[in-house]
């Protein structure tokens, strides 16, 4: 198993109701993956799904970018800064 | 300067900080919160970023307006937390020699900034509050 930090933000972290937790996954667990875990959890986040966009360690990946222990994955929903 | 702040914006701190004699125009943009959104009056924004990533993300993006445009100094500011009607959320500062290029590097940032920094804004209205975005039933 792996252990990663996961950060949610805005109206995602309003469906989860944290914003800031460690998350457990199978090793080798894909960015995608730990969405679909969170997913059958919360099934709202579904609707969201589309439109996140994922960051490990602070740089955008895609869906399939595997997982390492420690990483911090953020789910980043559609911005709005400016 | 690239800074993330929970206080009011010092503008004419910002229009220092990238104040060079060899520069012969500076272009700022100042990105202020209106009162009003979708038909609906606005009471106030807050703002709400990823940090770390939101910082790294700005500085790149100065990066590239340096490596795109012949400027002198550039600097982005952000406010996160509640921001009043009229005050403002975002400035951007640019010097060059010439107003062209100033200009030209002040509208890229401003328009790379609201679609790659991770930091999102929250509507007040009178009678709720929404996260700017797609609308989810």
């Amino acid at each position: 198993m792996i252990s990663v930090n996961v950060k949610l933000f805005a109206m995602v972290r309003d469906i989860v109701g944290a914003g800031d937790f460690l998350m457990s996954l199978q090793e080798r667990s894909s960015a995608s993956a730990l969405v679909s875990a969170l997913g059958m959890k919360y099934p709202e986040l579904e609707k969201w799904r589309h439109h996140l966009r994922i960051a490990v360690n602070g740089e955008y990946v895609d869906e399939h970018h595997v997982l390492k222990d420690a990483d911090e994955v953020a789910l980043i929903p559609p911005v709005s800064g400016g | 300067m690239i800074d993330i702040t929970g206080d009011k914006i010092d503008v004419a701190n910002v229009l220092k900080s990238v104040e060079d004699p060899l520069a012969g125009g500076i272009d700022m943009f100042i990105g202020t919160t209106r009162n009003h959104s979708r038909g609906k009056q606005v009471v106030a924004l807050e703002y709400e970023a990823y940090r770390v990533m939101a910082l790294r993300t700005m500085e790149s993006i100065a990066g590239e307006a340096r490596r795109r445009w012949s400027i002198r100094k550039i600097s982005l500011v952000h406010r996160i937390g509640r921001v009043e009607i009229g005050e403002a959320s975002v400035v951007i500062a640019v010097s060059a020699d010439h107003r062209g290029e100033a200009f030209e590097a002040c509208r890229f940032a401003i328009d790379a900034l609201k679609k790659e920094v991770p930091i999102w804004k929250k509507e007040f209205f009178q009678d709720g509050e929404l996260w700017v975005g797609p609308q989810k039933s």
